[in-house]
């Protein structure tokens, strides 16, 4: 049964009284539709919220996050291209149990419609696509604690120093191997998460880092450790000189982190399965002329091709589409649960989906951006390449005691894409703040194997 | 039935974590502008400007770091409306990410490098950098030509002119007079109620100040040396006018010979021929005499200059020097240095070695320009703060 609706609130654009009445009454026909037609989701709570609050949310990714500046540019960005017109965010909706959709109150009632049915497709996904199957559906109150405990280390040591700690995190904090190797690690460490609100967590997540194989941190051991694209992990298993404040940030960056990945690793499979099912339930709904003109128009705006880079709504709808039409419904359901966007662009891309979207891959050739290539298997593995590792280069955590005297080595996986080397010289030093003695990365560039240095002054940069 | 859902509207009017961290943000950008300010206020683009346009200042300590692709060298998917070809150019660099301030991830049209911009006006630019500037050795003086007329409404009084009737006040007559006898408020006015406001005209004794800009603009003032002479007096101009109300400037230039111009001369047009420091100090000298007496008028001179003087000039433009210092709050001499690096012995006979060696007045100071990032030094130290740093080239 549904709650009642809360006193309305809002300034002005709000929704009205009588909207709102009509969008739960039409909330209430879209969930019986999504079930008939097999969709599976968790328990879920609608919240209607103005922009400024809808763009918190999608700047930090989640309604109570740990504050920093960072934040505040994009919700200032996002913010000013909304009020420009230049872009909307309609909802954002959090992987969680209850599942928690927000709603932006001056969406027409129409749009809240479409909305309401996307994003229950989305928590169908959130619930049975198997990479979610370890997130922990408690993310919300984890973010919300770790943001107090910011706040209290601001207090404790102060503001800039957090700041200037999370900073250097925040720089790195993609570089997590977001498969643990062991399993059973893994569901050990399952076992010991507590529910994430009291100001200790960070002391469970230490104890977890134990188990899952790691070196107790104290120990700067001799022998050279297993290479791993756990840079966080790394960092925080062979330092032994940060404090407990700077441990939890650490440890909580990683773990929100990997609560993350399944997301990115799965954006156009998402929304591709969230916007067939918005479209054919819509389409089941008794909707008025005018309305089914405003759900053509929204549709098609949702799914329109961009020139510099896929859109994931378009890609994925379709090859669920061209699925449906080869194997049947039932495979849809099946790729839904089992594939990631790698493994689904890989296994289901095929020649006819490729021209029909008019899929290409360019490249910049002196000061032009121009297309370098149309053939269907050359643009799928090409897509692949992209989004392999949610399209972040691969950085491998070598060695803690680089020349026998602690420093840091990082090595770049190179495969065939170099890195940005304006921007290694710049995140070099952040690692240094967290590691604080020397720290090195190898890559490659122009087919010679380069080693960047920062020391504490400036990067340096030498062909070896 | 269990279709288990719920639609709630709360009060998210007390959610500001947004603004909280874009206000942190924006400070974060104010505080990357001053650290670049030297950079910054020598761009030739807002020194050749009339000060009006806005200036945008790329904030690379704001971008957000991290180890990532390099896009120049990335092949990445796209989509076309259906006819796209193999070889077609789909964007010209620059024309991708143009996208103005406040450019982010937004929309799928990125490609290139991006940064962070922030526009601001040269107004909040000065703002910035005049921020703890002013006049050193400021000296109240008494000069009536200069006092600021003030007219203040420091009184309400019974009698006055009917255009300046204190309406407030006169309400309140009204009802402290119908109160006391009992009746309500507003019952009707009377002619005792009324109350007028006056004025009063009050004279503030200002302080007055002379600058005189001078600048060497002879044949071996090359390109570097006028774009740093002028640079220098750009901000200064700026700096008197935004500070003080009262402040006259006087431009002038000189090669062998020195003459008043006015200030758009002054910051466009260069001359030939030698140099002769001497020619201008005289002028500053004959105009001091003529119009400002230095006990009614704090008098700044400040001179920029290559250093190249005739050297048969040299003893007699000391002596003018000290006899400037005589009568001014201080004399400023920047000396722009474009041999930096050149032999050692070619800058001993500068100007700014022998005022070095020759003049011991406190209040003479000097700075060598090597670099257009050091107007800012220059700027700072004439008008800083007085206690100064040590070697910032000061002497």
């Amino acid at each position: 049964m549904a709650e009642p609706l809360h006193a309305a609130s809002g300034g002005p654009g709000a929704m009205s009284d009588a909207d709102a009445a009509a969008l739960e009454l039409a909330i209430e026909q879209i969930v019986e539709k999504a079930r008939a037609f097999g969709l599976d989701f968790y328990e879920m709570r609608y919240e209607i919220c103005p922009a400024d609050i809808i763009y918190t949310f999608g700047a930090y990714a989640m309604p109570t996050r740990f504050s920093h500046w960072s934040f505040g540019k994009t919700f200032h960005q996002m913010k000013t291209q909304y009020d420009y017109g230049m872009s909307k965010i309609y909802e954002l909706v959090i992987n969680s149990d209850p599942c928690y959709a927000f709603l932006l109150d001056s969406n027409s009632v129409l749009q809240n419609k479409l909305i309401a049915a996307h994003v229950l497709a989305h928590c169908d996904f959130f619930k049975n696509n198997h990479r979610f199957k370890d997130t922990n559906r408690q993310m919300v109150s984890a973010m919300a604690s770790f943001a107090n405990r910011v706040l209290s280390y601001e207090h404790d040591v102060g503001r800039a120093k957090v700041e200037r700690f999370l900073d250097a995190v925040l720089a790195i904090h993609e570089h997590v191997d977001p498969y643990p190797k062991s399993q059973a690690a893994a569901e050990r460490a399952k076992e010991i998460r507590p529910v994430n609100t009291t100001p200790y967590d960070d002391l469970w997540s230490l104890d977890q880092l134990g188990q899952m194989g790691a070196p107790a941190p104290e120990a700067r051991s001799s022998s050279k450790p297993v290479p791993t694209r756990d840079l966080l992990l790394f960092l925080l298993s062979y330092n032994a000189e940060l404090e407990d404040w700077q441990r939890d940030v650490i440890s909580s960056l990683r773990n929100e982190m990997l609560y993350f990945r399944p997301q990115m690793e799965t954006k156009i499979m998402n929304e591709g399965w969230a916007s067939i099912w918005h479209a054919r339930i819509m389409r089941d709904l008794d909707l008025s002329g005018d309305e089914s003109l405003e759900f053509a128009r929204m549709h098609a705006g949702v799914l329109a091709p961009q020139r510099f880079q896929l859109n994931p709504y378009h890609v994925g709808f379709h090859m669920f589409e061209d699925i449906e039409k080869r194997y049947g419904r039932e495979r849809i359901f099946e790729v839904r649960e089992t594939e990631t966007d790698v493994s689904f662009i890989r296994n289901y891309m095929t020649r006819e989906v490729c021209e029909k979207l008019d899929l290409y891959l360019f490249a910049k050739e002196g000061d032009e951006w121009r297309i370098t290539a149309k053939g269907w298997e050359k643009v799928r593995d090409g897509i692949i390449r992209q989004i392999s590792n949610s399209g972040f280069p691969y950085i491998y955590a070598e060695d803690n005691d680089y020349q026998r005297r602690g420093e840091l080595y990082l090595r770049h996986a190179y495969e065939g894409v170099e890195l940005d080397g304006q921007y290694v010289k710049r995140t070099l030093p952040h690692v240094y703040h967290i590691w604080q003695r020397p720290v090195h990365l190898e890559t490659t560039e122009d087919d010679r194997r380069i080693l960047y240095t920062f020391a504490g002054e400036e990067t340096e940069r030498k062909v070896l | 039935m269990s279709s288990r859902f719920s639609i709630s509207r709360e009060d998210w009017s007390l959610h500001r974590q947004g603004q909280m961290d874009q206000d942190r943000h924006l400070e974060k950008v104010r505080e990357a502008i001053k650290q670049h300010l030297p950079d910054i206020i020598s761009d030739e683009s807002i020194i050749t400007s009339d000060g009006k346009r806005m200036v945008k200042v790329p904030i690379r300590s704001l971008n957000e770091y991290r180890f990532r692709y390099n896009l120049d060298k990335q092949e990445r998917a796209g989509q076309g409306n259906g006819e796209s070809q193999e070889g077609q150019t789909i964007a010209k660099d620059g024309s991708a990410q143009q996208r103005g301030p406040g450019k982010g991830k937004g929309a799928g049209e990125e490609a290139g490098e991006d940064y962070y911009e922030a526009a601001l006006s040269v107004d909040e630019l000065g703002d910035l950098l005049f921020e703890d500037l002013g006049l050193p050795h400021l000296d109240p003086k008494k000069q009536p030509d200069l006092t600021a007329r003030k007219y203040q409404w420091e009184d309400v009084r019974k009698t006055g002119l009917q255009s300046n009737i204190d309406k407030k006040r006169t309400i309140m007559e009204a009802m402290k007079r119908n109160l006391m006898a009992g009746r309500p408020p507003l019952e009707g006015f009377n002619r005792r109620d009324v109350r007028y406001k006056t004025w009063e005209e009050k004279f503030e004794p200002q302080t007055s100040a002379v600058v005189l800009a001078m600048m060497d603009t002879s044949g071996s003032m090359g390109e570097f040396e006028k774009y740093i002479a002028r640079g220098f007096f750009f901000w200064m101009v700026r700096f008197l006018r935004t500070k003080y109300d009262n402040v006259l400037i006087h431009f002038l230039a000189h090669s062998t010979e020195a003459r008043e111009v006015t200030e758009e001369e002054f910051f466009t047009k260069g001359e030939s021929g030698g140099t002769r420091c001497s020619s201008v100090y005289e002028l500053a000298l004959s105009l001091i005499q003529e119009k400002y007496p230095p006990d009614l008028y704090n008098l700044y001179p400040f001179h920029f200059s290559d250093g190249d003087n005739l050297s048969s000039d040299n003893e007699r433009s000391t002596d003018l020097v000290n006899r400037l210092l005589e009568v001014c709050n201080l004399f400023g001499y920047g000396e722009i240095d474009a041999t930096a690096g050149g032999p050692a012995y070619y800058r001993s006979s500068t100007l700014s070695a022998l005022f070095q060696r020759e003049i011991t007045h406190q209040r003479f100071m000097s700075v060598v320009i090597k670099d257009k990032s050091e107007v800012y030094k220059a700027l700072r130290t004439f008008f800083g703060p007085t206690v100064m740093p040590t070697n910032q080239g000061v002497s």
